[in-house]
């Protein structure tokens, strides 16, 4: 892989993750358990979406087709994206989604940090401001998680089952690959570098929350290759709407 | 020589017309306050703003650019907006004046150089009503990307707190 097709494949990827996430958390728009998180959950969303724009944005510079930011997020087919399964999992109930939302968070958060050091300025500019945006994430999804743990017998039951279910998407988010091995460290982040740190602050977190570490499962993957769940088509049916109806419409 | 001055007196003119656009989320505060107009250079007659988006999910970012945009035309300039993304905006560039606008406004302006984060510690925030220090967190996550909800336990006021980053 040369370096190009590398960096175009890298930014995807994680725009990928950012779109699908951004706008699974957007589902719980109206329907969290209290106003704060009615307010903190769109504002998340919003960061994933602005963070997304910044590196499709990127990404068709770097593809060199004229490819816009909305032709990357809203025009491509189910196989085109690259999105982790983590990030399309359905939101199931609250503890699902914040277990999810404080693994995605912890891996992006290392991820924007070894990003801030890369020799492409636009890759290290935005990650030097997505670094501190995830931080809240982080914090936000590691005190829930916390309180669900550690809280009644009906959260602590719900919170192990969030475990339980998401155990077979952690894996994915280290995989090795044909981006890392081209452009990281320099470019890109390595992101099976990444594992060891992103297990000690779960496990620093799981600790708080009186849970038990998930037993490591068999893994599932091919969200990087574009071989997606059921659930994704649904998602994308719903989010392309608009431009698959009329295409071109603008605000 | 007089026309490298009015050359100037015209960059200066342009910066002026751009730097008094308000950000029209928190209308107390100007784009000049807040650190993300760059500069605004005129180059083959047209006057180039170069802008700093701020939060990456904040809403307003295309507002604030076509109301700059729109304040140079107003000025008599052409006009062009360059979005910056190296070095990026962090709450360290509002102005001293920028902070005390935002205080006077109700907002608790951003506690300096603690943009980072860590998992378990908050800033200590003074209350912008009365300056008391004994606050508290009530939401991480406020009215819009750049705010956080908090509380003071000396007079009982909720007040907004500028989120550092």
């Amino acid at each position: 892989m040369n370096h190009r097709d590398a960096l175009l494949t890298g930014l995807l990827r994680v725009a990928d993750d950012h779109l699908i996430l951004g706008h699974r958390v957007s589902e719980w728009c109206g329907h969290a358990p209290m106003l704060e998180e009615d307010l903190a959950l769109p504002n998340i969303a919003l960061d994933l979406l602005g963070q997304a724009r910044a590196l499709y944005t990127y990404a068709g510079e770097v593809e060199g087709q004229g490819r816009t930011e909305d032709d990357l997020a809203y025009l491509r087919r189910e196989r085109e994206y690259r999105n982790l399964l983590l990030v399309e999992r359905p939101n199931g109930d609250f503890a699902h989604t914040m277990l999810k939302q404080l693994y995605f968070s912890s891996f992006m958060h290392l991820w924007w940090e070894a990003a801030c050091a890369s020799d492409d300025a636009t890759v290290a500019g935005i990650a030097a401001k997505a670094v501190k945006e995830s931080a809240y994430h982080m914090r936000h999804s590691a005190e829930w998680v916390i309180r669900l743990g550690d809280g009644t017998e009906e959260s602590a039951a719900r919170m192990a089952q969030a475990v339980e279910d998401l155990a077979p998407y952690v894996d994915e988010m280290f995989a090795p690959d044909d981006v890392s091995s081209t452009l990281a460290p320099q470019t890109l982040p390595d992101n099976p570098a990444l594992r060891a740190s992103w297990d000690a602050q779960i496990a620093a977190v799981f600790s708080e929350a009186t849970i038990e570490p998930h037993v490591p499962r068999a893994s599932i993957s091919g969200g990087r290759d574009g071989r997606h769940g059921e659930e994704m088509g649904f998602l994308l049916t719903e989010l392309q709407y608009m431009q698959r109806s009329y295409p071109g419409a603008q605000w | 020589m007089s026309a490298v001055i009015d050359l100037s007196l015209d960059e200066r003119r342009a910066w002026a017309a751009a730097a008094a656009v308000l950000d029209p989320e928190v209308p107390a505060v100007s784009v000049e306050d807040l650190g993300i107009l760059r500069s605004v250079d005129l180059i083959d007659g047209v006057a180039v703003a170069k802008v700093t988006p701020t939060y990456s999910g904040c809403p307003a970012v295309l507002a604030i650019e076509l109301a700059i945009e729109t304040a140079l035309r107003d000025a008599g300039f052409e006009a062009r907006i360059e979005r910056v993304i190296s070095p990026p905006w962090t709450t360290d560039w509002i102005t001293p004046e920028g902070r005390e606008k935002l205080r006077a406004y109700g907002i608790a302006p951003p506690v300096k150089g603690t943009g980072k984060g860590s998992l378990f510690s908050d800033p200590v925030v003074a209350c912008p009503q009365c300056g008391s220090e004994d606050t508290e967190r009530v939401s991480e996550f406020g009215s819009t990307a750049c705010k956080a909800l908090w509380r003071c336990r000396s007079c009982a006021e909720p007040f907004d707190y500028f989120k550092c980053i």
